[in-house]
């Protein structure tokens, strides 16, 4: 009975966003969607996994993390530097994109993995900023990095272009500050939505599989959990290096989306954590259906409140806080609870009439 | 000489990231939440005293006590309107509207005063200090920075030790419970903590940007978030950890902007910040919190 219940679940997750594909298709194909929305579909596919992926560490794991944003980062430059360095050896765009995509999750995964055994051992606020200065150290690192690639092999530097001493013919692939440049754009809607369904697949099995529900274990009460037996920091781990790897791979489609990938501190600053956090705590903490709704919602919304340029971002704020009390504050909750009472009471002796 | 000028300078920078931080630690260790919207009064404060001074003309003095007023206001009503109504709410949620709080505050200034950069000029008027006949100059800012740090650790630290209201916020970080069951009123008390707090956020403000003087509405930002690190650094909740964590980010921060490389002196702070917590988990100065089951 349990288990018919969460492949049902399961199943209008997947159903919703092959819905908003097909939709999207739609209005794209009748020509019925502004070439401004049209450039909002790749984003909401890489910030939807990137919410998803989040929650898998904050709300089913339980563990507070700042620094998504890094491990994006690292996803998004391996698998652009990856597609450049090939670009004689395999001349397959899609391909290219596909073993990018690999590599860089794989890379983020190994980072999250190499990260969480030391740092996961902190609690709450300690694990917090501990990934914030982790997503800032990968940031400012990678704005030093100049690398180039010449037929002798890949130079690397942290100082500037012409101390890489490159060979003739030899071309430089990471810029420093400038980031990369070029990449093709082989993100469409269609890869982002594929991508979006497998991290669906991924992280819905986890949940409802004996893993998730002894990582769910530990975030409700891990000493329990460790008296029954579980292998705490394994799990710990597992759910953060996947939670790591899925970034990566939202990093990547991010930097085959974009013609020139820089990481300045709002792309993957710990800005763009605390934003992929709102959108996660939005949703519905551990609620994966919620992080899908609440990122396309948010990513579509600043966009929609264009024509009040000004005071877009001033909305978007009030809305946050107004959003935040109503879900969370202990009055505002006991006066919903009162609320869906009285309601259902006026509709109980309506049934009893018939 | 080079290297004194290079510490002294890290030392002011360290004593105003101690001031912020001191912020963040006591509304930490008394209201158990993180005030992310603190690195924003900073801004508010100096915005404040850019406009008082530079624009209405007052002396700086005037300005400086004007941004106290403002700051300590404006503390008050973000506890009142958007903190209170979510106690006993989880912290992540505090935390969010945190964020909001101080995306709210950013974007308020940015329609007040727009995104160009202002010419903060400095608020001490006092002349710069030669010393070593004349071979190190150090900056009137500076000194001021270190002296005002200085008289602000002691005067927070007896207010705490020596009055009522003090003892109560120790009582209400202690055990919240206990201290509603002996009579405190927590609410007030932790009002009085965000008071203080944004208070010294305004006079943070004024000296770092009397220090580095381009204001944006952004300014606040990335000192809030190195005074936060500061804070956790030297044990969260802890008054004379924030004092070592500002020190020690202060000087570590310009020596490595000075020796290694301006760009990566940020990595190397961060850096040293997850060093220092894998060896001591809760910061310096923290204290162990046996767990219970």
């Amino acid at each position: 009975m349990e288990k018919k219940k969460e492949r049902m679940r399961c199943a209008v997750t997947y159903a919703m966003v092959i819905l908003f594909y097909i939709i999207a298709e739609g209005l794209i194909m009748t020509g019925h969607i502004s070439s401004l929305m049209k450039g909002l579909l790749v984003p909401v596919c890489y910030y939807a996994i990137l919410a998803v992926s989040l929650n898998l560490t904050v709300g089913i794991l339980g563990e507070l993390s700042l620094g998504h944003a890094g491990f994006m980062c690292i996803g998004a430059f391996s698998g652009a530097f990856f597609t450049q360095c090939t670009e004689n050896a395999i001349p397959s765009v899609g391909l290219r994109f596909f073993l990018a995509l690999v590599i860089g999750s794989a890379l983020a995964g190994l980072f999250g993995l190499l990260i969480g055994i030391p740092v996961l051992r902190l609690k709450g606020d300690y694990l917090a900023i501990v990934t914030l200065a982790f997503g800032e150290i990968i940031k400012n690192l990678i704005n030093v990095l100049y690398v180039g690639m010449d037929s002798a092999g890949f130079h690397f530097s942290t100082k500037d272009t012409t101390s890489l001493k490159l060979a003739e013919g030899g071309k430089v692939i990471i810029k420093g500050a400038q980031g990369i440049t070029g990449t093709p754009r082989a993100a469409t809607f269609t890869v982002g939505i594929i991508l979006l369904l497998i991290t669906l697949v991924i992280v819905l099995n986890l949940i409802y599989s004996r893993a998730g529900r002894a990582i769910m274990a530990i975030r409700d009460n891990r000493i329990a959990a460790e008296s029954i037996g579980i292998d705490v920091t394994k799990f710990k781990l597992l759910a953060f290096s996947i939670s790591a790897a899925l970034a990566g791979t939202a990093g990547v489609l991010y930097g085959h989306s974009l013609s020139t990938l820089a990481a300045t501190s709002k792309t993957f600053g710990y800005n763009m954590s605390i934003m992929i956090l709102v959108y996660v705590v939005l949703g519905g903490l551990g609620n994966i259906r919620g992080s899908l709704i609440s990122a396309a919602i948010l990513t579509v919304l600043p966009e929609l409140l264009r024509g009040f340029e000004d005071y877009r971002m001033l909305i978007y704020s009030l809305v946050l806080i107004l959003l935040m009390l109503f879900n969370s504050s202990p009055k505002a909750v006991e006066f919903r609870g009162m609320l869906i009472e009285r309601i259902r009471r006026a509709k109980k002796p309506a049934k009893e009439e018939t | 000489m080079s290297f004194l000028t290079y510490l002294i300078n890290g030392i002011s920078l360290g004593s105003i990231y101690a001031i912020i931080a001191l912020g963040y630690t006591m509304v930490y260790g008394i209201a158990r939440m993180l005030n992310f919207a603190h690195g924003d009064i900073i801004m508010v404060g100096a915005f404040a005293v850019f406009t008082a001074v530079s624009t209405l003309g007052m002396p700086p003095f005037i300005g400086l006590i004007a941004a106290i007023a403002i700051c300590t206001a404006l503390g008050l009503t973000i506890e009142f309107v958007a903190y209170r109504p979510l106690r006993g709410a989880t912290s992540l949620a505090v935390l969010i509207t945190a964020i909001g709080v101080s995306y709210l505050l950013q974007n308020l200034a940015l329609l007040i005063f727009g995104s160009n950069t202002r010419q903060f000029t400095s608020i001490v008027t006092l002349p710069n200090l030669k010393l070593a006949g004349g071979k190190m100059t150090v900056s009137s800012v500076t000194i001021v920075t270190i002296v005002c740090c200085i008289v602000i650790m002691i005067a927070l630290t007896s207010f705490i030790n020596h009055t009522k209201t003090g003892q109560a916020m120790l009582a209400v970080s202690e055990d919240r419970g206990a201290a509603t069951l002996m009579g405190i009123n927590v609410n007030r008390t932790i009002a009085v903590t965000f008071a203080i707090g944004s208070a010294l956020a305004a006079v943070a403000g004024a000296l770092l940007c009397s220090m580095y003087p381009s204001l944006t509405p952004y300014t606040g930002s990335m000192p809030g978030i190195k005074a936060f690190t500061a804070a956790v650094f030297g044990g969260i909740g802890s008054i004379p950890g924030a004092l070592i964590g500002g020190l020690i980010l202060g000087v570590v921060e310009n020596l490595s902007k000075a020796y290694i490389s301006s760009q990566l002196s940020d990595a190397i702070v961060f850096s040293l910040l997850i060093i220092i917590l894998l060896v001591r988990p809760t910061g310096i100065l923290g204290k162990k919190i046996q767990e219970k089951v």
